[in-house]
């Protein structure tokens, strides 16, 4: 019953759902409202699992002094003083909560983004370097693209910006369609597969 | 075949129980809807509900492009008007006016539940786009700004809400039609599979490779990282990935290698460590599985990158899976694992980030490669047969596609209406 349990919840709710889709009538237009509805709770109450594994993997951790152990105080701390803050002042504009939000979540996040930048240099240094005739290929069509995006390219020459515009419009897309096709087939096949109880292994099955 | 039956007459069972729940419910709300259907029946401006600047939302778009919806809790003010909305505005505000008994000036906060989720599309720019299929923002939110010409319903025009009693969607009759056809093919080379035909399947580089990193990992002495994706259940894609981590456990397992499985979501965490447990038991040394590797870091986007940045530079594990969905963070990923030397291989189906991945990784599942992972690595005949009727979708799209070409270049639009969704 261990699996065939999340088996039946998975098939009565993709059903359910499927129907919810079709037939816009009661009761069926209320199937779909009342899972999501069930998703958010399970996923609020799914918050304290999290929450637990944090304390547990940090709590070891500090308590067996492991390297690094100073940091899950910080984390920790992080942890409990913003959840703490957030039920006690609430968490509206002008709260510590908000003031924690604003000056230290954002500018880490917006940290964390901005490494992009160097690192999309640094795997295009590796990709565009001209080793096998693909290579060389997509060198070709990064440089044209490259120019046909900025405003010198233009300057140089005005058929930069068409070849890029031409480049992104038809092969790009062409590509990008393909793949889209194939993904979406997969995700029926799939869905098909996980409803009629074949695929078990995201239940960590065969 | 008696265990399907089984669970087969089982599901029915529970099925019909939990309808039935479920009718008594909506049964409920029928009887509270019938009663205070007159407040729906309102002529708009009429009903004044809570301005959207003060809804509460689960959570909202992010502050960067291409970034995940972050931010729970935080009014909306900035991208919707604070106008008053009616209650004709999104069809979802229906359910929540029944709840809401007499006063016919009471205030309504927007329903945030919609079956619908919020659906952006990109510019090509890869790492720059909106979470596009499984975002957590719901298309209420998305849609409630009132006045616009897209939101208005129609009902707006007569002033009336009208509740829909058909037994069937007409307009997404070419929906059905397509899932059945899908499902059939499907369904008949699985049977056909059953039968024992012989079905080829290509080989998949990026599959093939799998016990060859897990391989290099034991002979390292080091631990195999497996990310699957950033998003929760609800993404098939993370289910995909969870598929893939079950067989590449059971390879650490066989080969006593430690393997980490940082999440960011407390669903999949919890799934990873069954779906693990799962794999170390069958490989007979449920012994070596250790929970705590199955760790949930945060379900914050970069906080989660952080984490996991962190974890490769100190760990240096020698295999770097990323199998599931990823967004602006897939490049972050996978240079830094390409900084400490791991052998990398990604499986994703968002088709900006697949370059990304194509760059920085020796492997990469492309799109359907993902879904395809489970039937390849199990080699169970139900399955392959299941990869086989996806082929024969793909040859019908395939036709499709290439007559609808000659027949627009013929002047005949008609043909592409039929592919109209609504």
């Amino acid at each position: 019953m261990k699996r065939e349990f999340p088996m039946l919840i998975t098939v009565i709710a993709g059903l359910g759902y499927l129907l919810f889709y079709f037939i816009p009538h009661w009761p069926f237009n209320l199937i779909g409202e009342m899972f999501q509805s069930w998703v958010i709770v399970i996923s609020a109450f799914a918050i304290l699992l999290g929450v637990g594994s944090l304390i547990k993997v940090h709590g070891d951790r500090i308590s067996r002094k492991t390297e690094g152990w100073p940091y899950s105080i910080i984390l920790l701390s992080g942890v409990f003083i913003t959840a703490i803050l957030g039920i006690w002042k609430g968490v509206d504009v002008g709260t510590p909560f908000d003031y924690i939000f604003r000056y230290f979540y954002s500018p880490m996040g917006s940290t964390m983004f901005s490494l992009l930048a160097f690192f999309i240099a640094s795997a295009a240094f590796r990709a565009f370097r001209a080793q096998s005739r693909e290579a060389t290929m997509l060198l070709v069509a990064a440089f044209f693209v490259m120019l046909g995006r900025v405003p010198i390219g233009e300057l140089i020459w005005e058929g930069f910006p068409k070849i890029a515009s031409w480049l992104m419009n038809f092969p790009t897309t062409a590509g990008q369609r393909a793949i889209m096709i194939g993904a979406a087939l997969g995700v029926v096949s799939t869905s098909i597969k996980i409803l009629i109880g074949i695929d078990k292994s995201y239940l960590g099955g065969d | 075949m008696y265990d399907r039956i089984k669970c087969t007459i089982l599901a029915v069972i529970i099925g019909f129980l939990l309808f039935s729940i479920s009718f008594a419910y909506a049964g409920s709300n029928q009887i509270s809807l019938k009663s205070s259907r007159e407040i729906a029946r309102v002529t708009p401006g009429n009903k004044s509900v809570a301005p959207v600047e003060n809804a509460t939302i689960p959570a909202m778009p992010s502050l960067f492009p291409g970034t995940l919806p972050i931010q729970p809790n935080e009014p909306v003010s900035s991208s919707i008007t604070p106008s008053p909305v009616t209650a004709e505005n999104t069809p979802s505000v229906v359910e929540t006016v029944t709840s809401i008994t007499s006063s016919a000036e009471q205030t309504v906060t927007p329903a945030i539940s919609s079956p619908e989720r919020t659906e952006t599309t990109s510019e090509s720019t890869p790492g720059t786009e909106e979470p596009s299929v499984s975002s957590p923002l719901p298309a209420s939110t998305a849609v409630a700004t009132p006045g616009t010409a897209e939101t208005k319903p129609k009902e707006e025009a007569t002033g009336e809400k009208k509740i829909d009693t058909r037994w069937f969607k007409t307009e997404r009759t070419n929906m059905l039609v397509a899932i059945v056809l899908l499902s059939g093919f499907i369904v008949y080379f699985i049977f056909s599979a059953q039968r024992g035909t012989e079905l080829f399947v290509r080989r998949i580089a990026g599959l093939s490779a799998l016990d060859d990193a897990v391989g290099r990992a034991t002979e390292m002495g080091k631990a195999v990282l497996y990310i699957p994706g950033i998003m929760d259940m609800d993404d098939i894609q993370t289910l995909a990935g969870l598929s893939i981590l079950s067989y590449v456990a059971q390879k650490t397992a066989e080969y006593d290698t430690p393997i980490m499985v940082p999440t960011s979501r407390s669903l999949v965490m919890s799934t990873a460590q069954e779906v693990v447990k799962e794999s170390y038991m069958r490989a007979g040394r449920p012994d070596a599985f250790r929970p705590d590797n199955i760790r949930y870091l945060t379900d914050d986007q970069f906080g989660f990158v952080a984490g996991v940045d962190g974890i490769m530079v100190r760990d240096e594990p020698a295999a770097n899976f990323y199998m599931g969905c990823f967004y602006a963070e897939s490049l972050i990923l996978a240079e830094t694992g390409h900084s400490t030397g791991a052998i990398q291989m990604a499986g994703t189906a968002m088709p900006s980030q697949l370059p990304f991945f194509v760059a920085a990784c020796d492997y990469t599942l492309m799109g359907e490669e993902l879904y395809a992972a489970s039937a390849y690595l199990s080699r169970d005949p139900q399955q392959l047969g299941s990869l086989k009727g996806q082929d024969m979708c793909k040859a019908v799209i395939l036709f499709c596609i290439l007559l609808g070409c000659l027949l627009e270049t013929a002047g005949v639009t008609s043909f592409i209406h039929l592919f109209d969704t609504k």
